[in-house]
């Protein structure tokens, strides 16, 4: 009996410091943020709606219902709990003007932007983490050349950036995902470089270097790990910003192209029937908002939980 | 102080360079050579070899680049419109006031209402004020531009028609004002193309300013209504930023002990937070209002085409649907180096609120 409490009570002690590690910790920290727990409910719903969309949106998004059912083109919404009558078709977003069910189209729509923020922002990380590594940690005039080049793209006003890769590219969404990438690059590779900058003199990585590590090993299990949670962070906020840019993309034509169920798309083709039918243009417009809002307060609270002199001072006050 | 400002100025020769070097780089990947594409098709060889003479396409592409460089930043020289057929830089003094004045006037707006807004929430933390300035920061952030100005036109035009708070949803003076100029109005004679009726011509473009100094008050007045829903619209980013880091930075200074020993020595706290925090906590915010300037000129280009605001967002939007490649091209650089200027002012006004700067 003595010896069953001692392992438990053993086990206890290594769950407990298990419990410590960074990981652990932050994510304790991050369950005790409103807004970051805000932030992945709401996320938590776009993304079951992206997945289940097949069986949640009543329609096809691309089908267009002028011979099928006896709807008006750009009828306002027809909710049968609100009164509409029961022989009318429910239609809870009402009918765009291609005569397509909006509600289904802005529910596919949470696929699009998710895809377009996650696969922009996956980009820009992996290639900005790339360039800022071997910038930070060969120095020299190789960092200097790299590091004076993502400066001038720095220069320019991101979106407008965006808009002159695309006049190259060719508008299109997979064009306007890759000019997003491009114009994120510049932040990863700086935040990445920063990073390798302080932690290559740092004990823990002279040591590995003394006992013979290889760069790559020095780089990738070493210094890598340690600027993981400022490059979540920023992830978290670009993604944001990836998002909202893609839209606008889009809703000036450039970005994703219709009948895409895009957001920004539906938004600009409709953009000039705002005064008659408001609700074409007000929904997607709030399936943007309620997307970003997400990420942005997910990034936030990240912020919060991962940097604990923030923590400290939130402590002491 | 002087040295700090020529190295701040000396630093951004090369970003300026790397501008120039890009936009030039992207007009040469467009697809398709510029002859085919200015003259049509079926334009023969010798047009094209015509063409390609005139442009200096036939030069190398260092040549070219300096041609380039050259023009714009000697002769001020932005190439000709393909679908107006007139100077790019005539078509920037027509539209660039127009741009300027409604980013001014977002971006007073936004520093008006941002910093005091982000001032009360961090000195009287968690309450409710706080709570309400974040979630409207968070909610401002999130936000479409162009769909927060579709929305607001719809209300302010449609919903609030025939009450005194209906306000116009476009244009940028009711149709049919034409302002005179106030170099007619004061008589000036000025020869057409001459530098001084092109500097007296850019600044009449200045709605509010050329009616203020002419002294045309209804104009006036018809400017500023005009300019308030866009203005609007074209302000929440910046604003919510603005208040964001605001209330951070003041959060951070408020903690510290030169505040606490301002409140030992028994400073009122209208002078703690005014005069010893607010200056301290001032260099985050003065960044981020530069900053900022980027996304006024990008949100310029979805806000102007919303309102019927011919300013260069506006040309833009059109030069990108009707393929105007030098307008692109012009603008993208004109905008860039503006802010670049910008954020080297910001860079020099460093030295002037934290003097601890310049000696470094």
């Amino acid at each position: 009996m003595a010896a069953q409490t001692e392992l438990i009570s053993t086990d206890a002690a290594i769950q407990d410091l298990r419990s410590r590690s960074l990981g652990s910790l932050t994510l304790r920290r991050l369950f005790k943020q409103r807004n970051a727990i805000l932030g992945m409910c709401i996320l938590l719903v776009l993304l079951l709606l992206a997945i289940f969309a097949p069986i949640i949106a009543p329609y096809d998004p691309e089908l267009v219902l002028i011979d099928i059912e006896d709807v008006a083109r750009r009828e306002k919404p027809c909710i049968h709990l609100l009164g509409c009558p029961a022989d009318r078709p429910q239609h809870i977003m009402g009918i765009d003007g291609n005569f397509r069910d909006q509600f289904s189209r802005v529910i596919y729509g949470t696929r699009v932007s998710l895809f377009i923020g996650l696969s922009t922002i996956g980009i820009a990380v992996v290639v900005g983490a790339v360039i800022g590594a071997v910038s930070g940690y060969s120095g020299g005039w190789v960092d200097n050349i790299i590091m004076r080049f993502m400066d001038v793209i720095l220069a320019f006003p991101s979106f407008l950036l965006a808009i002159a890769i695309i006049t190259v590219l060719g508008p299109g969404l997979q064009n306007a995902l890759y000019a997003i990438a491009t114009v994120n690059i510049p932040i990863f590779a700086r935040l990445v470089r920063s990073s390798v900058l302080s932690l290559k003199e740092q004990e823990f990585v002279q040591s590995s270097r003394a006992l013979g590590a290889s760069h790559a090993r020095l780089l990738f299990a070493r210094i890598f790990p340690n600027a993981l949670p400022t490059l979540i962070v920023q992830s978290s906020l670009s993604i944001a910003s990836a998002i909202l840019e893609a839209a606008a993309l889009s809703f000036l034509g450039l970005g994703a192209q219709p009948p895409t169920p895009e957001w920004g798309t539906m938004l600009g083709s409709e953009r000039n029937q705002v005064f008659t039918s408001p609700h074409l243009v007000f929904l997607p417009g709030l399936a943007i908002m309620i997307t970003v809002l997400a990420f942005n307060l997910l990034g936030d609270g990240l912020r919060d939980a991962l940097d604990p002199r923030l923590v400290q001072i939130a402590k002491t006050k | 102080m002087s040295r700090y400002v020529i190295r701040r100025v000396l630093l951004a020769i090369p970003v300026i360079f790397g501008i120039l070097v890009v936009t030039f780089a992207i007009a040469r990947l467009i697809p398709g050579d510029p002859c085919h594409s200015a003259l049509g098709e079926h334009a023969t060889a010798e047009a094209c070899a015509a063409f390609d003479e005139r442009f200096g396409l036939n030069k190398s592409i260092p040549v070219q680049l300096g041609i380039y460089v050259r023009d714009i930043l000697i002769r001020r020289d932005f190439g000709v419109s393909i679908r107006f057929s007139i100077p790019v830089s005539e078509l920037l003094i027509q539209r660039l006031p127009v741009t300027l004045e409604l980013g001014t006037a977002a971006m007073l707006l936004a520093i008006l209402i941002g910093i005091p807004a982000g001032i009360i929430s961090a000195v009287k933390r968690n309450s409710a004020a706080d709570v309400a300035t974040m979630v409207g920061a968070n909610i401002g952030v999130s936000m479409p531009v162009y769909w927060l100005g579709l929305m607001l036109a719809f209300v302010f035009a449609v919903l609030l028609k025939d009450t005194p708070f209906s306000l116009p949803p476009s244009g940028r003076l009711t149709a049919g004002l034409l302002p005179p100029p106030f170099y007619e109005v004061w008589g000036w004679q000025l020869t057409q193309d001459s530098t001084s009726f092109l500097i007296a011509d850019f600044l009449s473009n200045f709605a509010i300013f050329n009616s203020i100094i002419t002294g045309q008050w209804e104009i006036l007045k018809d400017a500023l209504v005009h300019l308030i829903l866009p203005a609007a619209a074209l302000s929440t980013i910046p604003l919510a930023i603005i208040a964001r880091i605001t209330r951070s930075s003041m959060l951070d200074v408020l903690g510290r002990e030169y505040v606490r020993a301002a409140r030992a020595k028994g400073v009122i706290e209208r002078r703690v937070v005014l005069k010893h925090a607010f200056r301290n906590a001032l260099l985050p915010v003065v960044t981020v209002i530069g900053l900022q300037t980027g996304t006024l000129f990008a949100g310029a280009v979805l806000t102007e085409s919303i309102f019927g605001f011919s300013g260069v967002g506006r040309a833009l939007f059109d030069a990108i649907t009707g393929r105007d490649y030098p307008i692109i091209q012009a603008f993208t650089v004109v905008i860039a180096i503006g802010y670049v200027f910008i954020n080297l002012l910001v860079d020099i006004s460093y030295g002037f609120i934290d003097p601890r700067i310049k000696m470094s």
